[in-house]
Protein backbone atom coordinates (compact mmCIF):
# COMPACT_ATOMS: atom_id res chain seq x y z
CA UNK A 1 0.00 0.00 0.00
CA UNK A 2 2.96 2.80 -0.89
CA UNK A 3 1.86 2.97 -4.49
CA UNK A 4 0.36 6.02 -3.39
CA UNK A 5 2.92 7.24 -1.42
CA UNK A 6 5.62 7.01 -3.50
CA UNK A 7 3.71 8.47 -6.30
CA UNK A 8 3.23 11.75 -4.19
CA UNK A 9 6.96 12.63 -3.92
CA UNK A 10 7.42 12.29 -7.64
CA UNK A 11 4.55 14.79 -7.98
CA UNK A 12 4.68 18.69 -7.92
CA UNK A 13 2.75 20.15 -5.17
CA UNK A 14 0.47 22.34 -6.51
CA UNK A 15 -2.47 20.74 -8.11
CA UNK A 16 -4.56 23.92 -9.58
CA UNK A 17 -8.23 22.58 -10.43
CA UNK A 18 -8.26 24.39 -13.65
CA UNK A 19 -6.03 22.37 -15.04
CA UNK A 20 -6.09 19.48 -18.29
CA UNK A 21 -4.39 16.37 -16.80
CA UNK A 22 -3.58 14.58 -19.55
CA UNK A 23 -3.84 11.35 -17.46
CA UNK A 24 -7.16 12.27 -17.33
CA UNK A 25 -8.35 12.64 -20.23
CA UNK A 26 -6.46 9.55 -21.60
CA UNK A 27 -7.92 7.45 -18.98
CA UNK A 28 -11.50 8.48 -19.77
CA UNK A 29 -10.35 7.74 -23.51
CA UNK A 30 -9.42 4.33 -22.69
CA UNK A 31 -12.67 3.65 -20.68
CA UNK A 32 -14.41 4.40 -24.22
CA UNK A 33 -11.97 2.86 -26.22
CA UNK A 34 -12.68 -0.53 -24.15
CA UNK A 35 -16.35 0.35 -24.08
CA UNK A 36 -15.94 0.48 -28.08
CA UNK A 37 -14.84 -2.32 -28.87
CA UNK A 38 -18.41 -3.94 -27.10
CA UNK A 39 -20.57 -1.48 -29.07
CA UNK A 40 -18.52 -1.27 -32.05
CA UNK A 41 -20.53 -3.11 -34.70
CA UNK A 42 -24.27 -1.85 -34.40
CA UNK A 43 -22.81 1.85 -33.58
CA UNK A 44 -21.04 1.56 -36.91
CA UNK A 45 -23.66 0.33 -39.34
CA UNK A 46 -26.15 2.78 -38.00
CA UNK A 47 -23.72 5.46 -38.86
CA UNK A 48 -22.44 4.02 -42.30
CA UNK A 49 -25.81 3.02 -43.22
CA UNK A 50 -28.22 5.92 -43.00
CA UNK A 51 -26.58 8.26 -44.48
CA UNK A 52 -25.86 5.83 -47.56
CA UNK A 53 -29.23 5.23 -47.54
CA UNK A 54 -30.11 9.03 -48.28
CA UNK A 55 -27.38 9.65 -50.50
CA UNK A 56 -29.10 6.43 -52.34
CA UNK A 57 -32.68 7.89 -52.10
CA UNK A 58 -32.05 10.99 -53.14
CA UNK A 59 -29.40 9.80 -55.42
CA UNK A 60 -31.65 7.89 -57.72
CA UNK A 61 -35.33 9.55 -56.36
CA UNK A 62 -33.89 13.21 -57.03
CA UNK A 63 -30.85 12.37 -59.15
CA UNK A 64 -32.41 11.75 -62.01
CA UNK A 65 -35.06 14.62 -62.12
CA UNK A 66 -32.00 17.21 -60.84
CA UNK A 67 -28.96 17.41 -63.04
CA UNK A 68 -27.07 20.49 -61.77
CA UNK A 69 -28.04 22.09 -58.33
CA UNK A 70 -26.33 25.24 -57.02
CA UNK A 71 -23.97 25.19 -59.51
CA UNK A 72 -23.30 21.42 -58.88
CA UNK A 73 -23.92 18.36 -59.99
CA UNK A 74 -26.47 16.63 -57.90
CA UNK A 75 -24.06 13.83 -56.75
CA UNK A 76 -21.62 16.38 -55.92
CA UNK A 77 -23.69 18.81 -53.93
CA UNK A 78 -26.54 16.14 -52.17
CA UNK A 79 -22.42 13.65 -51.69
CA UNK A 80 -21.13 16.69 -49.63
CA UNK A 81 -24.02 17.38 -47.88
CA UNK A 82 -24.72 14.03 -46.16
CA UNK A 83 -21.36 14.12 -44.55
CA UNK A 84 -22.42 17.02 -42.81
CA UNK A 85 -25.76 15.21 -41.48
CA UNK A 86 -23.56 12.11 -40.98
CA UNK A 87 -21.21 14.12 -38.86
CA UNK A 88 -24.31 16.15 -37.18
CA UNK A 89 -25.85 12.90 -36.22
CA UNK A 90 -23.27 10.78 -34.97
CA UNK A 91 -21.82 13.70 -32.52
CA UNK A 92 -25.36 15.14 -31.18
CA UNK A 93 -27.39 11.84 -30.67
CA UNK A 94 -24.32 10.02 -29.37
CA UNK A 95 -23.71 12.93 -26.54
CA UNK A 96 -27.38 13.38 -26.11
CA UNK A 97 -28.14 9.83 -24.96
CA UNK A 98 -25.01 8.33 -24.17
CA UNK A 99 -24.25 11.38 -21.67
CA UNK A 100 -27.60 11.30 -20.07
CA UNK A 101 -27.86 7.46 -19.82
CA UNK A 102 -24.05 7.75 -18.09
CA UNK A 103 -24.85 10.59 -15.89
CA UNK A 104 -28.72 9.42 -15.03
CA UNK A 105 -28.74 5.96 -15.27
CA UNK A 106 -25.35 4.33 -15.04
CA UNK A 107 -23.77 7.51 -12.35
CA UNK A 108 -20.37 6.44 -14.41
CA UNK A 109 -19.45 10.26 -13.96
CA UNK A 110 -20.18 9.94 -10.52
CA UNK A 111 -17.09 7.11 -10.29
CA UNK A 112 -15.01 9.24 -12.13
CA UNK A 113 -15.14 12.27 -10.83
CA UNK A 114 -14.44 10.28 -7.28
CA UNK A 115 -11.04 10.04 -9.05
CA UNK A 116 -8.51 12.66 -9.56
CA UNK A 117 -10.54 14.14 -12.58
CA UNK A 118 -12.45 17.00 -12.53
CA UNK A 119 -15.56 18.14 -14.54
CA UNK A 120 -13.84 19.98 -17.37
CA UNK A 121 -11.94 16.94 -18.14
CA UNK A 122 -14.80 14.47 -18.35
CA UNK A 123 -16.63 17.09 -20.66
CA UNK A 124 -13.41 17.66 -22.99
CA UNK A 125 -12.70 13.56 -22.98
CA UNK A 126 -16.26 12.53 -23.83
CA UNK A 127 -16.74 15.53 -26.25
CA UNK A 128 -13.30 14.85 -27.97
CA UNK A 129 -13.81 11.16 -28.03
CA UNK A 130 -17.29 11.07 -30.21
CA UNK A 131 -16.23 14.44 -32.40
CA UNK A 132 -13.20 11.67 -33.54
CA UNK A 133 -15.93 9.07 -34.28
CA UNK A 134 -18.13 11.74 -35.75
CA UNK A 135 -15.25 12.52 -37.54
CA UNK A 136 -14.31 8.76 -39.24
CA UNK A 137 -17.69 8.27 -39.49
CA UNK A 138 -18.26 11.55 -41.60
CA UNK A 139 -16.45 10.06 -44.58
CA UNK A 140 -18.65 6.74 -44.96
CA UNK A 141 -20.82 8.76 -47.25
CA UNK A 142 -18.19 11.20 -49.38
CA UNK A 143 -16.39 7.23 -49.93
CA UNK A 144 -19.79 6.06 -51.36
CA UNK A 145 -20.40 9.77 -53.10
CA UNK A 146 -17.08 8.37 -54.82
CA UNK A 147 -18.36 5.19 -55.96
CA UNK A 148 -21.29 6.94 -57.46
CA UNK A 149 -19.08 9.36 -59.88
CA UNK A 150 -18.20 12.30 -57.61
CA UNK A 151 -14.64 13.68 -58.69
CA UNK A 152 -12.00 12.83 -56.23
CA UNK A 153 -10.08 15.82 -54.72
CA UNK A 154 -6.73 16.65 -52.39
CA UNK A 155 -9.01 18.98 -50.69
CA UNK A 156 -11.33 15.76 -49.49
CA UNK A 157 -8.29 15.17 -46.79
CA UNK A 158 -9.26 17.94 -44.66
CA UNK A 159 -12.92 16.42 -44.75
CA UNK A 160 -12.17 14.42 -41.74
CA UNK A 161 -10.50 16.59 -39.64
CA UNK A 162 -13.76 19.19 -40.70
CA UNK A 163 -15.72 16.49 -38.99
CA UNK A 164 -13.66 16.36 -36.05
CA UNK A 165 -14.36 20.04 -35.31
CA UNK A 166 -17.76 19.96 -36.16
CA UNK A 167 -18.40 16.96 -34.11
CA UNK A 168 -16.98 18.56 -31.61
CA UNK A 169 -18.95 21.17 -31.39
CA UNK A 170 -22.22 19.44 -31.81
CA UNK A 171 -21.06 16.85 -29.17
CA UNK A 172 -20.88 19.75 -26.76
CA UNK A 173 -23.57 21.12 -27.64
CA UNK A 174 -24.93 17.64 -27.26
CA UNK A 175 -23.69 17.46 -23.82
CA UNK A 176 -25.16 20.67 -22.78
CA UNK A 177 -28.63 19.47 -24.18
CA UNK A 178 -28.09 16.61 -22.12
CA UNK A 179 -28.29 18.40 -18.56
CA UNK A 180 -30.48 20.42 -19.17
CA UNK A 181 -33.45 17.78 -20.39
CA UNK A 182 -35.29 16.06 -17.05
CA UNK A 183 -35.98 13.28 -18.71
CA UNK A 184 -35.55 10.74 -21.89
CA UNK A 185 -38.68 11.43 -23.54
CA UNK A 186 -38.38 15.42 -23.65
CA UNK A 187 -35.49 14.64 -25.55
CA UNK A 188 -37.70 14.62 -28.55
CA UNK A 189 -38.15 18.02 -28.28
CA UNK A 190 -34.14 18.86 -28.67
CA UNK A 191 -34.26 16.00 -31.82
CA UNK A 192 -37.49 17.10 -33.72
CA UNK A 193 -37.80 20.99 -32.33
CA UNK A 194 -33.68 21.17 -33.24
CA UNK A 195 -32.10 18.96 -35.19
CA UNK A 196 -34.05 18.37 -37.74
CA UNK A 197 -34.24 22.12 -38.89
CA UNK A 198 -31.09 22.12 -38.54
CA UNK A 199 -30.09 20.02 -41.13
CA UNK A 200 -32.98 20.65 -43.18
CA UNK A 201 -32.06 24.22 -43.15
CA UNK A 202 -28.16 24.08 -43.71
CA UNK A 203 -27.76 23.39 -47.95
CA UNK A 204 -27.71 19.36 -47.44
CA UNK A 205 -30.21 18.39 -49.60
CA UNK A 206 -31.20 21.59 -51.50
CA UNK A 207 -29.45 25.16 -51.74
CA UNK A 208 -30.29 27.72 -49.09
CA UNK A 209 -31.06 30.02 -52.01
CA UNK A 210 -34.30 28.61 -52.33
CA UNK A 211 -35.35 29.82 -49.20
CA UNK A 212 -36.97 32.89 -48.26
CA UNK A 213 -34.61 35.69 -46.99
CA UNK A 214 -35.50 35.59 -43.89
CA UNK A 215 -34.62 31.70 -43.55
CA UNK A 216 -31.33 32.16 -45.39
CA UNK A 217 -29.92 35.13 -42.94
CA UNK A 218 -31.02 32.57 -40.14
CA UNK A 219 -28.62 29.80 -41.78
CA UNK A 220 -25.63 31.99 -40.95
CA UNK A 221 -26.24 30.98 -37.10
CA UNK A 222 -26.35 27.54 -37.88
CA UNK A 223 -22.84 25.72 -37.48
CA UNK A 224 -23.95 23.26 -39.69
CA UNK A 225 -24.47 25.47 -42.77
CA UNK A 226 -20.56 26.28 -42.43
CA UNK A 227 -19.43 22.68 -42.22
CA UNK A 228 -21.92 21.80 -45.51
CA UNK A 229 -20.10 24.69 -47.49
CA UNK A 230 -16.64 23.60 -46.14
CA UNK A 231 -17.01 19.83 -47.24
CA UNK A 232 -18.33 21.07 -50.91
CA UNK A 233 -15.57 23.81 -51.13
CA UNK A 234 -13.15 20.77 -49.95
CA UNK A 235 -14.55 18.66 -52.34
CA UNK A 236 -14.85 20.95 -55.08
CA UNK A 237 -12.58 23.48 -54.69
CA UNK A 238 -11.18 26.11 -51.80
CA UNK A 239 -12.28 29.46 -51.85
CA UNK A 240 -9.72 30.97 -48.91
CA UNK A 241 -11.18 33.60 -47.98
CA UNK A 242 -15.24 32.24 -47.13
CA UNK A 243 -13.84 29.24 -46.05
CA UNK A 244 -11.38 30.73 -43.26
CA UNK A 245 -14.62 32.53 -42.21
CA UNK A 246 -16.73 28.89 -42.38
CA UNK A 247 -13.93 27.44 -40.09
CA UNK A 248 -13.77 30.36 -37.76
CA UNK A 249 -17.23 29.96 -37.29
CA UNK A 250 -17.10 26.31 -36.38
CA UNK A 251 -14.85 26.62 -34.02
CA UNK A 252 -16.49 29.71 -32.07
CA UNK A 253 -19.18 27.18 -31.99
CA UNK A 254 -17.31 24.44 -30.04
CA UNK A 255 -15.70 26.81 -27.40
CA UNK A 256 -19.39 28.52 -27.15
CA UNK A 257 -20.65 25.12 -26.68
CA UNK A 258 -17.61 23.94 -24.25
CA UNK A 259 -18.27 26.96 -22.17
CA UNK A 260 -21.87 26.32 -21.74
CA UNK A 261 -21.43 22.10 -21.47
CA UNK A 262 -18.70 22.55 -18.73
CA UNK A 263 -21.03 24.92 -16.61
CA UNK A 264 -24.39 23.26 -16.76
CA UNK A 265 -22.47 19.38 -16.30
CA UNK A 266 -20.64 20.90 -13.26
CA UNK A 267 -24.10 22.23 -12.16
CA UNK A 268 -25.30 18.36 -12.29
CA UNK A 269 -22.93 16.53 -10.80
CA UNK A 270 -21.58 18.94 -8.44
CA UNK A 271 -23.94 19.73 -6.12
CA UNK B 1 -19.40 -7.40 25.23
CA UNK B 2 -18.26 -10.30 23.21
CA UNK B 3 -18.13 -8.93 19.91
CA UNK B 4 -15.97 -11.24 17.78
CA UNK B 5 -13.70 -9.45 15.16
CA UNK B 6 -13.95 -11.56 11.65
CA UNK B 7 -10.23 -10.84 11.25
CA UNK B 8 -7.62 -9.70 13.60
CA UNK B 9 -8.44 -8.63 16.86
CA UNK B 10 -9.53 -4.31 17.21
CA UNK B 11 -6.19 -2.62 17.33
CA UNK B 12 -6.69 -0.07 20.21
CA UNK B 13 -4.74 3.10 20.48
CA UNK B 14 -3.56 2.27 17.08
CA UNK B 15 -4.45 5.86 16.11
CA UNK B 16 -2.26 7.07 18.53
CA UNK B 17 1.20 5.31 17.37
CA UNK B 18 0.81 6.36 14.00
CA UNK B 19 0.05 9.90 15.50
CA UNK B 20 2.33 13.15 14.41
CA UNK B 21 1.04 14.44 11.01
CA UNK B 22 -2.16 16.07 10.25
CA UNK B 23 -5.47 14.05 10.87
CA UNK B 24 -6.71 12.30 7.64
CA UNK B 25 -10.18 13.50 7.89
CA UNK B 26 -10.71 16.91 9.41
CA UNK B 27 -14.16 18.45 9.18
CA UNK B 28 -15.08 21.61 11.05
CA UNK B 29 -18.22 23.32 11.64
CA UNK B 30 -19.17 22.19 8.27
CA UNK B 31 -22.64 22.88 7.06
CA UNK B 32 -24.56 22.14 3.81
CA UNK B 33 -27.90 23.99 3.14
CA UNK B 34 -29.58 22.58 0.08
CA UNK B 35 -32.87 24.74 -1.51
CA UNK B 36 -34.99 23.63 1.98
CA UNK B 37 -33.38 21.08 4.10
CA UNK B 38 -30.07 21.40 6.16
CA UNK B 39 -28.33 17.87 5.60
CA UNK B 40 -25.51 18.76 7.27
CA UNK B 41 -25.35 20.72 10.65
CA UNK B 42 -22.17 22.16 12.40
CA UNK B 43 -20.26 19.06 11.81
CA UNK B 44 -17.17 18.24 13.45
CA UNK B 45 -15.15 14.83 12.77
CA UNK B 46 -11.89 14.58 12.79
CA UNK B 47 -10.33 10.90 11.53
CA UNK B 48 -6.63 10.19 13.27
CA UNK B 49 -4.58 8.79 10.24
CA UNK B 50 -4.57 4.70 10.78
CA UNK B 51 -8.12 4.55 12.48
CA UNK B 52 -11.32 2.79 11.30
CA UNK B 53 -14.13 4.88 12.34
CA UNK B 54 -17.16 4.21 11.75
CA UNK B 55 -20.34 6.82 10.81
CA UNK B 56 -23.10 5.63 12.60
CA UNK B 57 -27.00 7.09 11.71
CA UNK B 58 -30.10 6.66 10.32
CA UNK B 59 -31.01 7.55 6.75
CA UNK B 60 -31.15 11.52 6.45
CA UNK B 61 -28.73 11.92 9.13
CA UNK B 62 -26.09 13.41 6.74
CA UNK B 63 -23.76 10.73 6.45
CA UNK B 64 -23.73 10.39 2.56
CA UNK B 65 -23.46 13.96 2.08
CA UNK B 66 -20.17 14.19 4.35
CA UNK B 67 -19.06 11.16 2.61
CA UNK B 68 -19.60 13.47 -0.69
CA UNK B 69 -18.22 16.44 0.83
CA UNK B 70 -14.39 14.76 1.10
CA UNK B 71 -14.14 14.17 -2.82
CA UNK B 72 -15.74 17.50 -3.25
CA UNK B 73 -19.15 16.34 -5.21
CA UNK B 74 -20.49 18.04 -2.89
CA UNK B 75 -19.29 21.55 -1.53
CA UNK B 76 -19.83 22.71 1.80
CA UNK B 77 -21.91 25.63 2.60
CA UNK B 78 -19.70 27.08 5.47
CA UNK B 79 -17.12 25.20 7.20
CA UNK B 80 -13.56 23.86 6.88
CA UNK B 81 -12.59 20.50 5.82
CA UNK B 82 -9.63 19.00 5.17
CA UNK B 83 -8.27 15.34 3.75
CA UNK B 84 -4.55 13.99 4.64
CA UNK B 85 -4.06 17.42 5.27
CA UNK B 86 -5.14 18.54 1.78
CA UNK B 87 -7.78 21.47 2.19
CA UNK B 88 -10.98 21.01 0.26
CA UNK B 89 -12.17 21.63 -2.24
CA UNK B 90 -9.38 24.02 -3.11
CA UNK B 91 -6.82 20.73 -3.58
CA UNK B 92 -9.85 18.09 -3.86
CA UNK B 93 -8.32 16.84 -6.85
CA UNK B 94 -5.03 15.95 -5.20
CA UNK B 95 -6.98 14.44 -2.06
CA UNK B 96 -8.62 12.16 -4.52
CA UNK B 97 -5.62 10.76 -5.84
CA UNK B 98 -4.82 9.86 -2.26
CA UNK B 99 -7.78 8.20 -1.16
CA UNK B 100 -10.34 5.24 -2.60
CA UNK B 101 -13.87 5.85 -2.29
CA UNK B 102 -16.60 2.77 -2.58
CA UNK B 103 -19.75 4.51 -3.28
CA UNK B 104 -23.49 3.59 -1.52
CA UNK B 105 -24.24 3.14 -5.57
CA UNK B 106 -23.05 0.28 -7.58
CA UNK B 107 -21.63 2.10 -10.55
CA UNK B 108 -19.56 -0.08 -12.14
CA UNK B 109 -19.32 -0.34 -15.65
CA UNK B 110 -21.61 -3.26 -16.49
CA UNK B 111 -20.65 -4.01 -20.24
CA UNK B 112 -16.95 -3.98 -19.34
CA UNK B 113 -15.15 -7.60 -17.87
CA UNK B 114 -13.93 -7.48 -13.78
CA UNK B 115 -10.80 -6.41 -14.95
CA UNK B 116 -11.30 -3.68 -17.14
CA UNK B 117 -13.38 -1.72 -14.41
CA UNK B 118 -9.96 -2.13 -12.60
CA UNK B 119 -7.74 -1.12 -15.92
CA UNK B 120 -10.24 1.84 -16.15
CA UNK B 121 -9.70 3.40 -12.95
CA UNK B 122 -6.05 2.08 -12.56
CA UNK B 123 -5.35 4.73 -15.32
CA UNK B 124 -8.07 7.54 -13.61
CA UNK B 125 -5.99 7.26 -10.40
CA UNK B 126 -2.66 7.74 -11.92
CA UNK B 127 -1.23 4.18 -11.47
CA UNK B 128 1.88 3.94 -13.69
CA UNK B 129 2.40 1.93 -16.28
CA UNK B 130 4.85 -0.01 -15.44
CA UNK B 131 2.76 -1.10 -11.97
CA UNK B 132 -0.72 -1.14 -13.26
CA UNK B 133 -0.44 -4.60 -14.17
CA UNK B 134 0.84 -6.01 -10.76
CA UNK B 135 -2.04 -3.13 -8.87
CA UNK B 136 -5.05 -4.69 -11.16
CA UNK B 137 -4.37 -8.24 -10.54
CA UNK B 138 -3.68 -7.23 -7.08
CA UNK B 139 -7.05 -5.67 -6.95
CA UNK B 140 -8.61 -8.94 -8.83
CA UNK B 141 -6.77 -11.17 -5.80
CA UNK B 142 -8.26 -8.18 -2.89
CA UNK B 143 -11.96 -8.72 -4.65
CA UNK B 144 -11.22 -13.04 -5.17
CA UNK B 145 -12.07 -12.46 -8.80
CA UNK B 146 -9.67 -13.81 -10.32
CA UNK B 147 -10.85 -16.30 -12.24
CA UNK B 148 -14.10 -14.19 -13.05
CA UNK B 149 -11.76 -11.77 -14.45
CA UNK B 150 -13.14 -11.66 -17.59
CA UNK B 151 -16.87 -12.10 -17.09
CA UNK B 152 -18.82 -9.07 -17.48
CA UNK B 153 -19.85 -7.34 -14.60
CA UNK B 154 -23.35 -7.23 -15.26
CA UNK B 155 -22.99 -11.11 -15.40
CA UNK B 156 -21.52 -10.80 -11.72
CA UNK B 157 -23.47 -11.87 -8.53
CA UNK B 158 -24.71 -8.98 -6.20
CA UNK B 159 -21.39 -9.96 -3.96
CA UNK B 160 -19.17 -9.98 -6.32
CA UNK B 161 -19.90 -6.71 -7.80
CA UNK B 162 -19.35 -5.58 -4.38
CA UNK B 163 -16.07 -6.74 -3.83
CA UNK B 164 -15.02 -5.34 -7.01
CA UNK B 165 -16.87 -1.79 -6.61
CA UNK B 166 -14.63 -2.18 -3.19
CA UNK B 167 -11.52 -3.10 -4.77
CA UNK B 168 -12.05 -0.38 -7.52
CA UNK B 169 -11.35 1.88 -4.86
CA UNK B 170 -8.16 0.31 -3.63
CA UNK B 171 -6.28 0.02 -6.57
CA UNK B 172 -3.92 2.21 -6.54
CA UNK B 173 -3.76 1.18 -2.48
CA UNK B 174 -4.64 4.60 -0.96
CA UNK B 175 -4.14 5.93 2.46
CA UNK B 176 -7.80 6.57 3.08
CA UNK B 177 -10.57 4.85 1.70
CA UNK B 178 -14.02 6.02 2.36
CA UNK B 179 -16.64 3.38 2.33
CA UNK B 180 -20.59 4.23 2.30
CA UNK B 181 -22.60 1.77 3.35
CA UNK B 182 -20.91 -0.91 2.05
CA UNK B 183 -22.64 -4.17 3.20
CA UNK B 184 -26.24 -2.58 2.45
CA UNK B 185 -28.68 -4.94 0.68
CA UNK B 186 -26.84 -8.02 1.05
CA UNK B 187 -27.47 -11.22 2.16
CA UNK B 188 -25.58 -11.87 5.88
CA UNK B 189 -22.87 -14.22 4.14
CA UNK B 190 -21.83 -11.55 1.64
CA UNK B 191 -21.44 -9.27 4.48
CA UNK B 192 -19.04 -11.95 6.04
CA UNK B 193 -17.10 -12.12 3.62
CA UNK B 194 -16.94 -8.03 3.14
CA UNK B 195 -16.11 -7.45 6.62
CA UNK B 196 -13.48 -9.35 6.56
CA UNK B 197 -12.13 -7.71 3.65
CA UNK B 198 -12.62 -4.18 5.65
CA UNK B 199 -10.62 -5.81 8.34
CA UNK B 200 -7.42 -6.93 6.43
CA UNK B 201 -7.69 -3.27 5.01
CA UNK B 202 -7.84 -1.98 8.72
CA UNK B 203 -5.34 -4.03 9.55
CA UNK B 204 -2.77 -3.22 7.20
CA UNK B 205 -2.86 0.56 8.87
CA UNK B 206 -5.13 2.28 5.71
CA UNK B 207 -7.34 4.87 7.70
CA UNK B 208 -11.31 4.35 6.81
CA UNK B 209 -14.31 6.20 7.09
CA UNK B 210 -17.12 3.67 6.64
CA UNK B 211 -20.62 5.18 7.20
CA UNK B 212 -23.44 2.28 8.00
CA UNK B 213 -26.95 1.94 9.50
CA UNK B 214 -26.13 -1.51 10.15
CA UNK B 215 -24.79 -1.58 13.93
CA UNK B 216 -22.97 -4.85 14.13
CA UNK B 217 -20.98 -3.47 11.37
CA UNK B 218 -19.38 -0.47 12.91
CA UNK B 219 -19.40 -2.89 16.51
CA UNK B 220 -17.42 -5.35 14.61
CA UNK B 221 -14.62 -3.54 12.39
CA UNK B 222 -14.55 0.03 13.73
CA UNK B 223 -11.93 1.63 16.22
CA UNK B 224 -14.15 4.33 17.27
CA UNK B 225 -18.02 4.99 15.94
CA UNK B 226 -19.29 8.79 15.64
CA UNK B 227 -23.00 8.74 15.81
CA UNK B 228 -24.84 11.37 13.37
CA UNK B 229 -28.07 12.97 13.90
CA UNK B 230 -29.51 15.70 12.52
CA UNK B 231 -26.54 16.53 10.31
CA UNK B 232 -23.85 16.41 13.37
CA UNK B 233 -22.05 14.18 15.58
CA UNK B 234 -24.18 13.79 18.59
CA UNK B 235 -21.44 11.00 20.00
CA UNK B 236 -17.59 9.29 19.22
CA UNK B 237 -15.72 7.28 21.12
CA UNK B 238 -14.77 3.66 21.31
CA UNK B 239 -18.24 1.24 21.20
CA UNK B 240 -17.49 -0.10 24.70
CA UNK B 241 -16.74 3.19 25.94
CA UNK B 242 -19.86 4.59 24.08
CA UNK B 243 -22.29 1.63 25.80
CA UNK B 244 -20.78 1.82 29.19
CA UNK B 245 -21.54 6.24 28.95
CA UNK B 246 -25.06 6.54 27.61
CA UNK B 247 -26.65 2.70 28.27
CA UNK B 248 -24.53 1.20 31.23
CA UNK B 249 -23.98 -2.63 31.69
CA UNK B 250 -27.04 -4.04 31.64
CA UNK B 251 -30.71 -3.54 29.92
CA UNK B 252 -34.18 -5.32 31.30
CA UNK B 253 -36.40 -5.49 28.47
CA UNK B 254 -39.84 -5.75 29.37
CA UNK B 255 -42.50 -7.11 26.87
CA UNK B 256 -46.36 -5.28 28.32
CA UNK B 257 -49.33 -3.90 27.11
CA UNK B 258 -49.29 0.06 26.18
CA UNK B 259 -50.77 1.19 29.51
CA UNK B 260 -48.06 -0.67 31.84
CA UNK B 261 -45.21 0.52 29.54
CA UNK B 262 -46.23 4.05 30.48
CA UNK B 263 -45.76 3.64 33.92
CA UNK B 264 -42.94 1.24 33.69
CA UNK B 265 -41.10 4.50 31.86
CA UNK B 266 -42.56 7.18 34.45
CA UNK B 267 -40.78 4.90 36.89
CA UNK B 268 -37.75 4.75 34.80
CA UNK B 269 -37.61 8.85 34.43
CA UNK B 270 -38.42 9.09 38.34
CA UNK B 271 -34.84 7.44 39.06
CA UNK B 272 -33.31 8.91 35.88
CA UNK B 273 -32.56 5.45 33.71
CA UNK B 274 -33.10 5.95 30.29
CA UNK B 275 -35.56 3.68 28.36
CA UNK B 276 -36.32 2.95 24.10
CA UNK B 277 -38.63 1.30 22.87
CA UNK B 278 -38.20 -2.17 21.08
CA UNK B 279 -40.65 -2.83 18.91
CA UNK B 280 -43.27 -3.92 21.48
CA UNK B 281 -41.43 -4.04 24.17
CA UNK B 282 -39.91 -1.33 26.44
CA UNK B 283 -35.64 -1.54 27.17
CA UNK B 284 -34.56 0.06 30.52
CA UNK B 285 -30.82 0.74 30.13
CA UNK B 286 -28.06 1.49 33.60
CA UNK B 287 -30.23 -1.19 34.52
CA UNK B 288 -27.68 -2.13 37.40
CA UNK B 289 -28.61 1.06 38.90
CA UNK B 290 -32.15 0.82 39.50
CA UNK B 291 -32.71 0.32 42.92
CA UNK B 292 -33.31 -3.83 44.22
CA UNK B 293 -36.85 -2.73 45.67
CA UNK B 294 -37.98 -1.28 41.72
CA UNK B 295 -35.84 -3.76 40.28
CA UNK B 296 -38.13 -6.81 42.47
CA UNK B 297 -41.66 -5.26 41.40
CA UNK B 298 -41.16 -4.19 37.53
CA UNK B 299 -39.32 -7.79 37.39
CA UNK B 300 -42.47 -9.59 35.79
CA UNK B 301 -41.39 -10.63 32.53
CA UNK B 302 -38.66 -9.20 32.00
CA UNK B 303 -35.48 -10.23 29.89
CA UNK B 304 -32.31 -9.66 31.47
CA UNK B 305 -29.49 -8.24 28.38
CA UNK B 306 -25.93 -6.75 28.08
CA UNK B 307 -26.28 -3.36 26.63
CA UNK B 308 -25.47 -2.72 23.24
CA UNK B 309 -24.51 0.17 20.80
CA UNK B 310 -28.22 -0.37 19.38
CA UNK B 311 -29.30 0.86 22.45
CA UNK B 312 -27.10 3.93 22.24
CA UNK B 313 -28.05 4.53 19.12
CA UNK B 314 -31.57 4.49 19.53
CA UNK B 315 -31.63 6.65 22.40
CA UNK B 316 -29.45 8.75 20.71
CA UNK B 317 -30.88 9.29 17.47
CA UNK B 318 -34.44 9.12 18.44
CA UNK B 319 -37.23 6.39 18.07
CA UNK B 320 -38.33 7.97 15.32
CA UNK B 321 -36.70 8.37 12.36
CA UNK B 322 -38.63 10.57 10.19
Amino acid sequence: MTTAEARETLETLETPSRRFEWAALTGIWYRELTLYKRYWMPSTFAAIVEPVLYLLAFGFGLGSLVGVIGGYRYIDFLGTGIVAMSVLFVSAFTALFATFVRRTFQHSYEAILAAPVDVHEVVTAEASWIAVRAGVYGCAPLVVALLFGLTPSWGMLAVPFIGVVTGMGFALWGIWMSSIVPSINTMDYVISGVITPLFLVAGTFFPLSQLPAWLRSLAVVNPLYHTVELVRHAATGWRPLADLGHFGALLLFAVLAWLVAVAYMKKRLID
Amino acid sequence: MAVTGVGEPKRQGAAAEREGGPAAISLRDVVKVYDTTTAVDGLDLEVPVGVCLGLLGPNGAGKSTTMRMLTAQTRATSGAIEVLGLPIPARAKRARALMGVVPQEDNLDEELSARENLEVFARLYRVPRGERAAAVRRALELAQLVDRQDVRADKLSGGMRRRLLIARGLVHGPRLVLLDEPTVGLDPQVRQELWSLIARLRDEGVTVLMSTHYIEEAERLADEVAIMSGGRVVARGVPADLIAEHAGERAVEHLTAPAARAEIERLAAEHGVPTRRTGPALSLLHAEKLPAELRARLDGAAVHRASTLEDVFVLLTGEDVG
